[in-house]
């Protein structure tokens, strides 16, 4: 009875919170700069990174989240959110892979085993994100089976999306190749490590934070609420009643 | 004059799986299903699209596969469906009302194990198969 309040009220205090701060997730193939685009965002408003950063694919092996919210500002408006930094998603991990980057046998098998955990709970986390941020590397061919699924199951929960093509500051780079991917999509030129263009990641970062999707998911959210309170309100009618019934045959007695 | 060598693949198999094999099926059962073939060193080309959510099951089944399994690397996995950009408004409706009454049949999704399979490339006009020789 005591955990179900407890999760009644939990969702009261969800549905009436501000909205202007949520939690903004990092998703995206790995090696694509999830983790270096969440350590400049964290080192621009809190002056300090969230985790470490690699060339061996599936360094970020477990999903972290910044220490404190993040507040932004953006013509006096502001923005606040907890960044969650998720392993990359791939559909193949071989541990021999990892032995080219110099990693021995036990070392690479042990990573790749994280790594499968890894990618479990990324897919997992995604019913808990607010906004993501779908970062891939724009030197690599964006028509990946493994980006369609992600943003396909972020439309099908109704989060809303933005697309980063990152490391444009690399010769190889296609930005156009990325948004000739996803036109539906607006899509954020970025250099994370260089810092390039990331003015207009905060810009579509806030035009997305105000956009139609948060609020219908919100409207979702305490069309549940009301689905959830409805039999708990009759519980409360039939209780009442019982008890002015037992009161007046009490009285008539 | 040199002979040249000619590598050739052995035990290859394509499997071609029809719309109404996975028809009826609930998603655990279908992505186990699909699973278990791919595991069998089996290249299937499906006449069927999995749905966002059936597809995320699918690599979370994978992953946990590659845990237990010693040889299973993973799958490839890719889907071809045609491209509606230049078609007629007329025609862009024809397709979405067959699609609602039959369920999507022209389009193709390719799985097969990472064990086999290079890479598949894909833009909007051709998708290639790359396996591992």
């Amino acid at each position: 009875m005591v955990s179900r309040f407890i999760k009644f009220f939990k969702k009261l205090f969800r549905i009436f919170e501000t909205r202007n701060h949520f939690k903004l997730g990092f998703y995206g193939p790995p090696n694509s700069g999830k983790t270096t685009l969440a350590n400049r965002i964290s080192k621009d408003w809190l002056g300090k990174p969230i985790g470490a950063v690699s060339k061996i694919p599936h360094e970020t092996r477990q999903v972290v989240f910044s220490e404190e919210e993040i507040e932004i500002e953006n013509d006096g408006k502001k923005l606040k959110f907890k960044l969650v930094d998720t392993p990359g998603i791939t559909t193949k991990i071989d541990y021999e892979n990892f032995l080219k980057y110099g990693l021995k046998g036990k070392e690479a098998r042990k990573r790749a085993k994280e790594a499968t955990k890894g990618v479990i709970e990324s897919i997992k986390w995604l019913d808990d994100m607010d906004l993501v941020v779908i970062v891939l590397d724009s030197t690599q061919n964006p028509y990946t089976q493994v980006n369609i699924t992600i943003i396909g199951n972020l439309v099908a929960r109704d989060i809303p999306v933005l697309i980063v093509a990152n490391k444009i500051d690399l010769k190889s780079s296609n930005l156009k190749r990325v948004e000739g991917a996803f036109p539906e999509y607006g899509v954020a030129g970025i250099s994370a490590k260089k810092g390039k263009n990331m003015e207009k990641f905060y810009d579509d970062l806030f035009r997305l934070s105000k956009g139609k999707k948060i609020k219908k998911k919100r409207k979702k959210e305490i069309k549940e609420f009301v689905k959830e309170v409805e039999p708990l309100k009759e519980k409360l009618k039939n209780k009442k009643r019982s008890k002015t019934k037992k009161r007046k045959t009490k009285k008539s007695e | 004059m040199a002979k040249k060598k000619i590598r050739r693949l052995k035990n290859l198999t394509l499997q071609f799986v029809t719309f109404a094999e996975l028809e009826g099926l609930s998603s655990y059962k279908k992505v186990k299903k699909l699973l278990d073939m791919v595991e069998e060193k089996k290249i299937l080309i499906i006449q069927a699209k999995l749905s966002p959510e059936e597809e995320s099951d699918l690599i979370e089944e994978t992953m946990k596969k590659i845990g237990k399994a010693k040889k299973f690397k993973g799958i490839e996995l890719a889907v071809f469906s045609p491209t509606m950009k230049k078609a007629s408004g007329f025609s862009k409706f024809k397709k979405r009302l067959a699609d609602l009454i039959g369920g999507e049949r022209d389009v193709l999704t390719i799985i097969g194990p990472a064990s086999i399979i290079k890479e598949i490339k894909k833009d909007p006009t051709k998708m290639q198969l790359l396996l591992k020789t």
